[in-house]
């Protein structure tokens, strides 16, 4: 694999673009590996990469029923930010922002990460009092936080209609300026790359049907490719958790659930940051095409069919219109949805489980891509070492026994 | 966008409704002598199917009453409703040929079943 430089891009440039390689090889599955992962999504990809590079496991397999990235790492909205309440989840979000921050470098691939900026809006007193809380909570955390009057937010993004005389008025709001957006294709090309090149195959069109078990212990895997044999497999399977883990009986307490998106006709550069609103439930930013990219809640219902229903978008649109006026006569161009894994606490899963060998990292629902530097890299070490560090610790299955959960609903503004 | 068929009120558009989670899961009786995982069995663990799954609507915007449907939660496409207290009707549906298959919308097409012809909706 050649570095990729400005060098070669003007090499490349004078000779027609015609030197340029593939960026990762095309492997079939080999017979055996010594660690497999399912899904290759970030998450999956990022995992692998560190299994890798940190724990030297060059002789591991990604398998993705697709194509890497098609899943919900592909259909998200990219918004990063650490600033949770509790200290277990502000302890993985800002090792994954501190992560993101380099990883342009790291990977020798443009992510397009753009720290622009992150604004959770109050719309009432007791919101006001629970942001300011968790600015404090932030802080103490060394996650930087901020909080804003009206007039500070409508400096910071003049488009947002502060006015006192909107339905749900804007009284404040906190800002993550670390936080921001960055390019999801990206970050799983660069990851996937960066993996093959340690020597990582990234297997697609390969989709799991079975797990192997033998006593209680993984012994391979059964695929739409053939049958690979391996005493590890990783699932990070995102929507599909639950289904992975029935295949050795384990049960989690995963729901699967629509989350939509859309993004409207391209503008010139209009909204400066990211802006949510947990009260409205909407939220906004712009990509560098121009789109203006605009998500919500889940839907209610559970399914698989990665569609949702068009009330959840008329209900945002009504949002994002009282927020922004000037978006009024705007078109939208695309909607789509992903499934998303939800936990009871919004809380990821990042844990072995009474099968050997078989480790699950999913249950990220509405929020996860933010954490996927930190996740692939606390998941890596909790396959390499078949325990796990420090920040995966509080994520484990059995919190749902013993009732130490990390309770992260409502405590985190918008759950993206 | 669903239509759904509330049993007491008829077809009604989604919007009336609220999904209230898995069905036939109910409360313990004698919770004090339960082992805290069975407790968290009880409360946290869910089948999550993909395929045919019972599940509870409640009429949120209508009669405000509870009832089951069965869903193909690999298609979305509705196969029956029942009431509170009857037992989930037999019910043959295509499901997806391998478990993480996908029915509709993108994905592996290799592996992707068909809606039957005569699902309307
Ligand atoms: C519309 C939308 C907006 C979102 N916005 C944000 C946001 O702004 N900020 C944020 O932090 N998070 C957001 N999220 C959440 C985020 O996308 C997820 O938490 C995260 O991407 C999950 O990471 P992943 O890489 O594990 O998932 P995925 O990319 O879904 O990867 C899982 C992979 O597993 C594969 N797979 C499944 N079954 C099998 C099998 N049997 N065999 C082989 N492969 C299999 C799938 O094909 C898939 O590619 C959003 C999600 C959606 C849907
Ligand atoms: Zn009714």
């Amino acid at each position: 694999m050649g570095n990729y430089s400005l060098f070669s891009i003007v090499r490349e440039g004078l000779r027609g673009n015609t030197g340029w390689t593939p960026a990762w090889r095309d492997p079939d599955p080999k017979p055996s590996y010594d660690a497999v992962i399912i899904g290759g999504g970030g998450h999956g990809l990022a995992t692998a990469y560190y299994l890798a590079k940190i724990h030297g496991m060059k002789n591991i397999a990604v398998v993705e029923k697709g194509w890497i990235g098609g899943g919900n790492s592909g259909r998200n909205t990219t918004i990063i930010r650490s600033n949770y309440l509790y200290d277990a989840s502000a302890a993985i979000y800002e090792h994954a922002l501190k992560l993101w921050e380099g990883l342009s470098q790291e990977l020798n691939y443009n992510i397009m990460m753009s720290h622009r900026g992150v604004l959770n809006l109050a719309h009432d007193d007791n919101e006001a009092r629970q942001l300011k809380r968790r600015v404090e909570a932030n802080r103490l955390n060394g996650v930087d936080a901020e909080y804003l009057g009206p007039k500070e937010i409508k400096e910071f993004c003049p488009i947002l209609n502060t006015s006192p005389d909107i339905r749900y008025p804007v009284i404040g709001a906190t800002l993550q300026r670390r936080g921001g957006t960055n390019r999801h294709d990206a970050v799983c090309w660069g990851y996937a790359r960066a993996a093959d090149a340690l020597g990582v195959d990234i297997i697609q069109n390969c989709e799991v049907t079975e797990i192997l078990t033998e006593r209680g212990q993984v012994t391979g895997l059964r695929t739409s490719r053939g049958d690979i044999r391996t005493e590890k497999v990783a699932s990070v399977t995102a929507g599909h958790t639950s289904v992975i883990a029935g295949m050795v009986g384990v049960r989690l307490p995963i729901e699967s659930h629509p989350l939509q998106a859309l993004v409207s006709e391209p503008l010139k550069p209009v909204n400066p940051c990211v802006v949510m609103s947990n009260a409205v439930h909407v939220y906004c930013s712009q990509s560098d095409k121009g789109e203006l990219v605009i998500g919500a809640g889940i839907d209610g219902h559970t399914s698989y069919t990665q569609r949702g229903s068009l009330d959840i978008i008329e209900h945002q649109m009504a949002a994002i219109v009282e927020l922004f006026p000037i978006f009024s006569r705007l078109r939208m161009m695309r909607q789509w949805g992903g499934i998303v894994d939800v936990c009871p606490d919004a809380s990821p899963i990042i844990s072995k489980t009474e099968i050997g060998g078989f480790y699950v990292n999913g249950g990220w629902g509405t929020g996860g891509w933010k954490a996927t530097p930190g996740s692939g890299h606390a998941f890596a070490d909790l396959v390499a070492n078949d325990a796990p560090n420090a920040i995966a610790a509080p994520f484990t299955l059995e919190r749902f026994v013993t009732g130490d959960l990390v309770a992260e609903h409502g405590a985190a503004a918008v759950a993206h | 966008m669903f239509v759904i068929t509330c049993p007491y009120c008829g077809e009604r558009d989604q919007s009336e409704f609220a999904h209230a989670g898995e069905a036939h899961i109910s409360r313990p009786r004698e919770s004090e002598t339960m082992t805290d995982a069975e407790w968290a069995e009880f409360l946290f663990m869910r089948d999550n199917t993909k395929g045919i799954h019972a599940e509870r609507w409640i009429h949120a915007a209508g009669c405000r009453r509870f009832f089951n449907a069965l869903r193909n939660t690999a298609t979305d496409r509705f196969l029956a409703f029942y009431r509170i207290g009857e037992k989930p009707p037999e019910i043959d549906d295509v499901v997806p040929a391998t478990p993480c298959g996908e029915a509709v919308g993108s994905g592996n097409d290799a592996v992707k079943v068909e809606r039957p012809p005569e699902a309307g909706r």
